[in-house]
């Protein structure tokens, strides 16, 4: 589904902490499997999976999603591609604080000015499908990290994309929550979702769940379970 | 055309939410964009409202006044001149006044003192006189009093006030005190036959300039005032005032503008990381520019009802106490007079320049700035 | 110069539009040099996030225009207090030969603003963004029209003095008058009517070819353009005859005052929308072939086309509605 090759990516390019993050990265993403990018903190996972995810674009080298090459696509195309294909989970889960569960879960959809009522169904039904059906006027910052990260999935749901991209999603939750988010994991799995996602936590790159393993260290692959 | 609706319509739903979240700050900045419309708008209605009156006072005026000068200065007109202008067509009537200032040791102010045309609805019997009102209200005066004046000559007169004048038009009435004409020619030992100029009424606007033409050759010494100059020259003044006021706020409006270029480009740790989310979750730089307009436009529409709102009380139910002493002119006795409202789509469309063109200039740049922030800067931390 | 608040706000306004513009052209000229849609490098991602301030700054130019040109119109009328024999705005504009021309600099700008728009909204929705070098280079070509602006309306009020007789309404169209825009007053109603409606329905025509068959795009931008000028002839010789009910009374700004019922905004509006558009129409047309636009260019087209057409037939519609309704006969029988 998504195809890689040679992907380099550069920061502060040509001052003197010219930096490369990426050194020739070439991979490929199935589609309904649940792919894991193992390395490190500054292995360059997170910048290849914001380059997959289309938040940003490689310095070099090609991406291609479904046969379609985007990795010459202006930022403008780029969110349009990235609003219906991916959702994303954050490692802070990054809520808007101040707005309800119900409000944050909504937000990705407001630019694409769908119907309203709609819309909030929708929102509604997957808080609900997540346990969160009590707690969707709380405003985010009373709600417990587990349910953060419910709503955060909730969010990334919203849109119905076919990838579901997520940064250490484990990395803030204790072995309790780490389960349950994986047993959340096996269900959209079952769903059909593809699902990529990054994590030096043991507990998940040997879950069952999950169908291969990418271990990247300073910027290149280095191995693939 | 309904998603368009649509997506504007959640877009303001977050603005209003977002503005809801920042209270402190918001208000602030709502505060000084008020301030600054009520200022402007103040100022504006303060002198429209003037023009205004000024126009209705002159309405009633005659169309033209003629005044004799010697040695370039105003002087009294000598008997015979207005026998001397004789029939001039177009001219339906001819009179002469009579009026001169009077200074008041007690009030340490100037009156007009004035002999009502002998058509006036204001006749006064001799030993009689009708005060202006502001006058009427310092010198506690009301009718059947008797008041004394002190003539140039040192002579004492004193007359009893048949009546206050209405305070409609106290712009031009609030020094005046009307009195019977041998009284005037009595108190400023003025010879019979005398007056200080003479008016013309005449009926149609467009022989107005001819009979000017006629009169200054009739009588040479003689300088015709028109009432369309007046009335132009009213306006050139009290547009020039009114712009004078505004370049002396303009350092205000800069101010202003360079207040919200700040607040909006000193952006909080936690709005850059909130726009941060939202470019991650999928809104673009032109939807985040399309918010911050919004957000742009509801400040604005807010600040300039409530400043418009404000500064229309002012100067229609408070009487401008603002800024009277420096806009109405010079006279000691200040005129308390109600304006009569008025509110004038050109006048609106020249605050809004003043107003919401200089805050959008100043906060463009910044909304831009931050509309750019990198979609995976959040995932940089 | 008459220092009053509506003088000096239109002067700021143009003045710091232009401003604007001119402090943005040297990162104009850098898109120009450096645009190069195909790197992944830091500085054309800087670029590329540029464009979306230049298109800020021109919505915001354009939406300035379009207040300050009803501003202007205004304040002409409000001052024609101040001048000898001036009754309106047609008087106020006469004092100095840079009035007409200053109103006439208002609207190019507008509309060349318009163009732009349009291309730019195309080149937006085309993945390879196409057109940015020429619209940056027609962005820079389009300054020496907003300084050319400012500069008659600088000049125009610098000029302005009070108490200089000039011909109002009445007199400057009358038909001894040379001047352009008295001709166009001087045309008998009954020709005048011709060539209104005719290049009216040319423009609604051409337009409406245009959105169903998809060819003539040039027509359109030409005809909408003749519309115009044929519209506003046909404003002064009968259209305002009919509305104030009054044979000689040949004014276009009177019609936009609360005497006339503001009726001139219902003339005015559909009548510039429609003009906008029928240009953008064809300020596309010379990237019809660009691969990427191939399907842009006649949907945006059609769009414009199709609101082109349904402003000039508004505007014609309004038009008879205002001399059916009027108790003034022009033409016998």
């Amino acid at each position: 589904m998504i195809e890689v090759s040679e992907v380099r990516k550069a920061f502060n390019q040509g001052r003197h902490n010219e930096y490369w993050a990426l050194k020739g990265i070439s991979l490929t993403i199935e589609a309904k499997k649940v792919t894991a990018l193992c390395g490190p903190s500054g292995s360059g996972k997170t910048t290849l999976l914001t380059i997959i995810g289309c938040l940003a674009r490689p310095t070099s080298g090609r991406v291609r999603l479904k046969e379609r090459d985007i990795s010459g696509l202006p930022e403008r195309f780029l969110t349009d591609i990235r609003r219906s294909t991916f959702g994303f989970v954050f490692q802070q889960f990054n809520l808007i604080k101040g707005l309800s569960a119900l409000d944050n879960v909504m937000l990705p959809a407001y630019p694409l000015g769908g119907d309203w009522r709609a819309l909030r169904a929708r929102a509604e039904s997957l808080l609900d499908s997540l346990g969160l059906a009590h707690r969707r006027e709380a405003r985010v910052e009373w709600l417990s990290g587990g349910e953060q990260q419910r709503v955060a999935i909730a969010r990334a749901l919203v849109n119905d994309p076919e990838v579901l991209i997520a940064d250490e999603p484990t990395a803030n939750l204790d072995t309790a929550l780490s389960k349950e988010f994986l047993a959340i994991l096996e269900a959209l799995a079952e769903q059909g979702r593809t699902v990529l996602l990054t994590s030096h936590d043991p507990l998940v790159v040997e879950a069952a769940v999950i169908d291969s393993v990418i271990d990247m260290r300073d910027g290149q692959i280095v191995g693939i379970r | 055309m309904k998603t368009w609706i649509e997506k504007q319509k959640a877009l303001i739903d977050f603005t209003l939410a977002s503005l809801a979240r920042r209270k402190i700050k918001n208000l602030g900045l709502l505060l000084v964009y008020t301030l600054i419309v009520f200022l402007l708008a103040s100022v504006m209605l303060f002198t429209h409202a003037l023009r205004k009156e000024a126009g209705k006072v002159l309405e009633n005026s005659p169309e033209v006044i003629v005044q004799r000068l010697v040695a370039g200065r105003h002087d009294l007109i000598p008997p015979g001149y207005l026998e001397k202008i004789g029939r001039i067509r177009g001219v339906q009537k001819k009179e002469g006044r009579l009026w001169g200032y009077y200074y008041d040791g007690v009030l340490k102010a100037n009156y007009t003192f004035m002999v009502p045309q002998p058509d006036a609805l204001m006749a006064v019997e001799s030993g009689k006189i009708a005060v202006g009102a502001t006058m009427a209200r310092m010198r506690g005066l009301v009718p059947g009093n008797t008041i004394s004046f002190r003539s140039y000559s040192g002579k004492l007169f004193s007359f009893e006030v048949s009546s206050v004048l209405p305070n409609k038009s106290e712009l031009v009435s609030a020094d005046l005190v009307l009195l019977s004409e041998a009284d005037f020619r009595a108190f400023f030992e003025l010879p019979p036959g005398y007056y200080n100029d003479i008016v013309l009424s005449v009926a149609n606007p467009l022989e107005v300039r001819n009979i000017a033409t006629k009169l200054s050759t009739l009588l040479p010494d003689s300088r015709p005032i028109l009432r369309e100059e007046v009335l132009r020259t009213y306006e050139s003044i009290f547009n020039w005032r009114e712009g004078i006021v505004l370049v002396l706020l303009s350092g205000a409006i800069l101010a202003f503008a360079i207040f919200a270029w700040e607040k909006a480009s000193g952006l909080s740790a936690e709005e850059k990381r909130e726009i941060g989310i939202l470019k991650a979750i999928g809104w673009e730089t032109g939807d985040v520019i399309k918010m911050k307009f919004w957000e742009g436009a509801l400040v604005s529409l807010a600040a300039f009802l409530l400043g418009y709102i404000a500064a229309y009380l002012h100067v229609f139910r408070f009487s401008s106490w603002l800024f009277e002493p420096v806009l109405k002119g010079w006279a000691v006795l200040y005129p308390r007079f109600e304006l009569t409202p008025e509110v004038d789509g050109f006048q609106v469309a020249t605050l809004f320049l003043f107003t919401v063109f200089p805050y959008a200039v100043a906060t463009i740049v910044p909304i831009w700035r931050a509309a750019i922030t990198d979609p995976d800067a959040v995932m940089r931390g | 110069m008459l220092f009053q608040p509506a003088v000096i706000a239109l002067l700021l306004a143009s003045l710091v539009s232009l401003a604007m513009l001119l402090a943005a052209s040297p990162f104009a000229l850098e898109l120009v040099r450096h645009w190069d849609i195909h790197s992944g490098s830091e500085r054309q991602l800087a670029l590329e996030r540029r464009t979306y301030l230049f298109s800020t700054l021109l919505g915001f130019v354009f939406a300035t225009q379009l207040v300050s040109l009803l501003l202007f119109v205004f304040n002409a009328d409000k001052m024609a207090v101040m001048f000898v024999g001036a009754m309106c705005a047609v008087g106020t504009l006469n004092v100095n030969p840079f009035g007409f021309p200053a109103l006439i600099a208002q609207i190019v700008v507008f509309f060349l603003a318009a163009a732009w728009l349009v291309v730019n909204h195309a080149d937006n929705r085309a993945e390879d963004y196409p057109l940015v070098r020429v619209k940056y280079i027609l962005l820079l070509a389009m300054l020496p029209f907003l300084l050319g602006a400012f500069a008659l309306q600088l000049e125009y009020f610098l000029n302005l003095k009070a108490n200089v007789i000039t011909s109002c309404c009445g007199s400057l169209f009358s038909e001894d008058n040379p001047s352009l825009t008295a001709d166009a007053a001087a045309l008998p109603p009954r020709q005048a009517m011709a060539l209104f409606y005719g290049a009216l329905a040319l423009a609604v025509g051409s337009a409406v070819a245009y959105a169903r068959k998809r060819h003539g795009g040039y027509l359109v931008a030409l005809f909408s353009a003749a519309a115009f000028v044929a519209a506003l002839a046909g404003i002064l010789s009968f259209v305002s005859l009919y509305i104030y009910e009054h044979p000689h009374h040949h004014c276009p700004f009177c019609i936009l005052k609360p005497e006339y019922g503001y009726q001139g905004y219902w003339l005015y509006l559909p009548l510039f929308a429609a003009t906008a558009a029928g240009l953008g129409v064809g300020a596309l047309q010379p990237f019809a072939r660009v691969a990427s636009l191939a399907q842009i260019v006649p949907e945006t087209g059609r769009r414009l086309a199709w609101i082109a057409a349904g402003g000039f037939a508004l505007f014609a519609l309004v038009a008879s509605f205002m001399v059916w309704r009027s108790n003034l006969i022009l033409l016998e029988g």
